[in-house]
């Protein structure tokens, strides 16, 4: 049984997808999102226990061996995102019971949970998936789900964001796709390990550095990095507040694992880093993106926008630390992804509670929220301050791996940046606590108490926040355990 | 703790308590008592006290100290006796407490007293100036506080910067070897009125009031000599600085026509002769400093007394004003020659015992060049101090003025100046023996004497040839630059300029500035608010065009 969890991680979201759509009822869906949910997290828990044991899992597919089936890939580079993704999706599932309830038209609500489970499949597969073509279908998969996602929202404004999404999406996957492609046509495999072998030595081929440049663009989409990051302000704020939830803590920190198995694993750093300017220009657009996404996140009147366009900003904190191709920087990368990504989800969670409560997170109308609703937020306070990066909470540990990894390569424009963002951060936050803590408030009707489920899901995600502020050895030991096993070369 | 600063100070404030008769004798009382605690303390340290851990000596008798702090009680006593007429006690009590400092700073043990004195001595002392209770006399006594601050912020500094270096706070021989010792050197070369920085008192002290100049004349730049004779004995820097002193005033004394700013040039010219003096150091060298000292507190006195006398009858000090003076105040002429003879260094009267003493050291250290240039000196000042005085005020073309003699307490004063000044040039050994080096010196041998009268004697034919001839620069009003002129006219001026263009430019300016500022943040912004581009959401196609111009770009940068 235990031989078989590395495709049970997977299956089990997969398998609840049509599920949901055949059953036809809204708590069986819900249901059944919990199961695969927790599923998956039981297995990823247990595969992180396993490779942290005995190292590398590989698992053929239908007993193909490698290079010729497809092959799952554990190991210490996929294990904190793997984690990451089902935690998420299972605090999501204990959130979107009422949330969804809330905002969907209720014929709709299997459908949803079936796309949810479709994304969670999808991105552990993508996650989980030793093979580069393999790679492409899962992120098919989660994509297309998530355009289905993002077009439930509430708003019309959200079918026009979701097929944005969907076109440039689309260009994306078409670029990682040729990619691919062209790699195969080089090295005539679609394994990564085997790619990796073979690519090395061949530095100088021009086709695979335009591969390297086709699958990395293309995965610059799904990243949101600046500039091509205009797709996620809308897809994230016009999305159902359960699915901007589960997709800002998600949806691109996978791409950016993805990235960083393609740049270590699968073409080699010094391919990537040493005969392409990928460092640089990655450096470059991080710096442009932390400051153009801080910035315009201090001028959004919308609560969600505003959300989004901060995390844009942090994708660029992000890819900053992949950029430096060190362990430090890696490894900061991926404790910055963790921060982030609970930090990120606790902020969306409370916007969607807030978006429940009042029909609007529109500025002007928080005006006094802190005072009727304390304790929601309240836990909006202490998440903006993990955004901010002030101690002790996740978001200090995590930029302060990135300060040190940053002045330890020198790169002072880059830290000016990161450091002039989080005085933007302080800015943005300052503002929407300003408007709800001391602005009058414009109504004085006092709101229907908040469903203690998604109370409870907010309060797990910012104390979790809080906790790995005070002690972050657990997400610093797995960031570590990523960090050599991309730069160790490890994973084939 | 027994101080005789601190009986004054403290006695002093009874003075405006008492009325008449007993506010006299206090007045009187106190400096003599003064004098006699002074004189029945034994020599050395008083007990020492501990203040934020720093060992303070508030009280040290010894030969140089006693020396001055009995010329300071002395002049107390002389100018209490001259203020003794008056009706406002707030003056006769602040002579009194600036005494009282003065004896403090000269019994002072170490620095911080020394500094705590050297402050409150320009603090009392900026009352004697503000008593006119005039506008200008206002912005005189501003002025000169200034300058007293600033000295006294120099010398805290300095005195900061030796404890830092763990040189202590003792108040013996300073040196110039650390930058601790240049700032108090520099403190105390503003209140000693050294070249450039002497401005505050030409300035300041015949803007005083008639007491208030008596007191002035006596005790600051007197202290701030003891601190140089105490603190950089033998520095031969002060040797120039010193003959400098001498000279300069000289050329701006004989054009001066307010006959106590006339005064306040000769003082520099003194007090030059004190600091070359200090600045040869040795046993002589010190001895002449401190005993001129002495000697110039009584004549110095004697003289603002006597124009003091002429300004309450007359209501000017003008030379231009002034003239035929001795048919209406015989007396006041007759103690006003004494008291110009003594600063001529007339041979018997005491700027001649005392004087000889630098003329003597530097002699000894064969500076040629120094010691013709004090000759010259010494000419110069008997020529605008102890001829032009006298003669301008009492003599030269009547002008008419038909006043009474000066008051009785003031010719009391005037006249006990007069036989001290007489006394020490008479009897110069009595004065000797209080000076800090034993000496043997004779001031009168024929060839000095002699010397010193033909000095003076071609000194008076020249002003006699001059004046006869009509070459003598005539009394007129005027003002006369000075270095002053740098703080009273052009750093006002520049700060006036600036404070009208300031806000001339601000008002031209503000508004289209304000309107630039502001035109540049909403346009700055503009692409950040989420109703412009590139914040708000990016049309699908110009989503793609990016995605193309990065797939380009990066293709570019990497294969080329």
């Amino acid at each position: 049984m235990t031989g078989q969890l590395p495709v049970l991680q997977v299956a089990a979201p997969l398998l609840c997808a049509p599920l949901c759509v055949l059953l036809r009822s809204r708590t069986v869906a819900w249901l059944l999102f919990l199961v695969a949910s927790l599923a998956s997290l039981t297995c990823a828990a247990l595969l992180a226990v396993r490779v942290d044991r005995s190292g590398t899992l590989r698992y053929a597919m239908g007993d193909w061996q490698a290079p010729y089936g497809i092959e799952f890939v554990v190991n210490g580079f996929n294990t904190p995102v793997l984690l990451l993704v089902s935690l998420s999706a299972v605090v999501v599932a204990v959130y979107s019971r009422r949330s969804v309830a809330g905002e969907l038209a209720p014929r709709r609500v299997p459908l949803l949970y079936a796309c949810l489970c479709l994304t969670l499949a999808g991105l552990l597969g993508l996650a989980i998936t030793g093979d580069v073509f393999n790679a492409f279908v899962f992120l098919e998969i989660s994509s297309l789900s998530t355009y289905t996602l993002i077009a439930m929202g509430r708003r019309r404004q959200a079918l026009l964001a979701a097929f944005r999404y969907l076109v440039i999406g689309s260009v994306g996957a078409v670029f990682v796709l040729i990619g691919i492609g062209l790699a195969y046509a080089v090295t005539g495999t679609l394994n990564m390990g085997d790619l990796a072998q073979r690519v090395t030595g061949g530095h100088d081929n021009r086709s695979l550095q335009a591969a390297v440049v086709l699958v990395f663009v293309g995965l610059a989409v799904k990243m949101a990095v600046f500039p091509l990051h205009a797709w996620l302000p809308a897809a994230y704020a016009e999305a159902p507040s359960a699915v901007s939830t589960f997709i800002a803590a998600t949806g691109t920190k996978v791409a950016i694992y993805v990235f960083c198995r393609f740049a270590f694993t699968v073409f080699g750093a010094t391919l990537v880093f040493g005969a392409m300017p990928v460092g640089r220009i990655g450096l470059l657009l991080a710096a442009l993106g932390i400051l153009l996404g801080s910035a315009a996140a201090c001028f959004q009147d919308d609560l969600r926008y505003l959300l989004a366009w901060s995390s844009v900003a942090q994708v660029g904190y992000i890819v900053a630390g992949v950029s430096l191709a060190t362990t430090a920087g890696v490894s900061a990368a991926y404790l910055h992804m963790i921060m982030h990504s609970v930090t990120k989800a606790a902020l969306f969670a409370t916007a969607g509670l807030l978006l429940l409560r009042l029909g609007t997170v529109r500025l002007a109308a928080l005006a006094g929220v802190g005072r009727r609703m304390p304790w929601t937020f309240a836990a909006f306070v202490v998440a903006g301050l993990g955004l901010v990066g002030v101690p002790p909470t996740a978001g200090f540990v995590s930029k302060w791996a990135l300060v040190t990894a940053l002045v330890e390569q020198g790169q002072w424009l880059v830290l000016a940046a990161m450091l002039s963002g989080s005085l933007l951060a302080v800015f943005y936050v300052g503002r929407v606590v300003e408007v709800a803590w001391f602005r009058e408030p414009t109504a004085d009707a006092e709101p229907a108490a908040a469903p203690a489920s998604m109370v409870t899901a907010i309060w797990f995600l910012v104390l979790l926040s809080v906790s790995f502020g005070f002690d972050a050895s657990l997400p610093a030991h797995l960031a570590d355990a990523a960090a050599s096993a991309l730069l160790g070369n490890g994973g084939g | 703790m027994t101080s005789p600063a601190l009986l004054l100070m403290f006695g002093a404030t009874g003075v405006p308590l008492a009325r008449g008769m007993p506010r006299r004798a206090l007045v009187l009382l106190l400096p003599v008592a003064g004098l006699l605690m002074l004189w029945l303390s034994p020599e050395g340290d008083s007990a020492g006290f501990a203040l934020f851990g720093l060992e303070l000596i508030p009280v040290r008798i010894d030969a140089l100290s006693r020396l001055f702090a009995t010329g300071f009680l002395i002049a107390a006593l002389l100018t209490s006796i001259y203020a003794l007429h008056m009706r406002d006690p707030l003056q006769q009590a602040i002579v009194l407490i600036y005494a009282g400092t003065a004896v403090g700073g000269t019994l002072a043990g170490d620095l911080v007293t020394l500094f705590v004195f050297w402050e409150l001595a320009g603090l009392s002392s900026a009352f004697l100036i503000w008593a006119g209770r005039t506008e200008r006399g206002y912005r005189a006594g501003m002025r000169y506080l200034i300058a007293q601050l600033i000295s006294g912020l120099l010398m805290l500094a300095g005195i900061a910067l030796r404890v830092q270096a763990g040189e202590g706070l003792e108040f013996g021989y300073l040196g110039l070897d650390g930058p601790g010792d240049a700032l108090i050197l520099l403190a105390v070369g503003i209140k000693c009125a050294f070249p450039l920085l002497h401005a505050w008192l030409i300035d300041t002290y015949p803007e005083a009031t008639i007491v208030g100049a008596v007191a002035l004349s006596a005790f600051t730049t007197k202290l701030a000599i003891y601190v140089l004779a105490r603190g950089f004995p033998g520095t031969d820097l002060l040797i120039w600085v010193g003959v400098a002193m001498t000279v300069f005033p000289i050329f701006y004394a004989v054009i001066e026509n307010d006959l106590r700013r006339v005064l306040a040039y000769s003082m520099i010219n003194q007090l030059g002769f004190m600091v070359a003096g200090v600045g040869i150091g040795g046993a002589l060298g010190i001895n002449g400093a401190s005993a001129h000292a002495v000697a110039d507190m009584v004549f110095k006195s004697l003289l603002f007394m006597a124009m003091g006398a002429v300004l309450l009858r007359t209501g000017t000090v003008k030379g231009s004003e002034l003239g035929g003076l001795y048919k209406s105040m015989p007396q006041t002429a007759a103690l006003c020659m004494v008291g110009a003879a003594s600063i001529s260094a007339f041979p018997l009267f005491s700027g001649f015992a005392t004087k000889s003493l630098i003329m003597e050291a530097v002699a000894q250290e064969h500076l040629t060049v120094v010691w013709l240039l004090l000759l010259f000196a010494s000419a110069g000042v008997f020529h605008h101090a102890g001829i032009k005085i006298p003669y301008f005020a009492f003599f030269a073309h009547d002008r008419g003025h038909r006043v009474a003699e000066a008051p009785l307490n003031m010719r009391v004063a005037m006249a006990m100046a007069a036989l001290i000044c007489v006394g020490i040039g008479t009897a110069p050994n009595l004065m000797y023996e209080l000076l800090p080096h034993a000496m043997h010196y004779a001031p009168y041998t024929t060839p000095h004497v002699i010397n010193q009268l033909q000095l003076l004697l071609l000194a008076s034919m020249a002003f006699t040839m001059l004046v006869r001839t009509g070459l003598y620069p005539p009394e007129i009003r005027s003002v006369n630059l000075d270095a002053d002129v740098v703080y009273r006219r052009m750093l006002p001026r520049t700060w006036g300029a600036l404070s009208r263009t300031v806000p001339r430019l601000r008002r031209e300016l503000g508004p289209p500035i304000h309107h630039l500022a502001a035109n540049l943040w909403s346009a700055t912004t503009r692409p950040l608010r989420p109703d412009a581009k590139p914040a708000s959401p990016w049309p699908t196609h110009s989503m793609v065009w990016w995605a193309v111009i990065m797939l380009g770009t990066v293709l570019l940068l990497t294969l080329l």
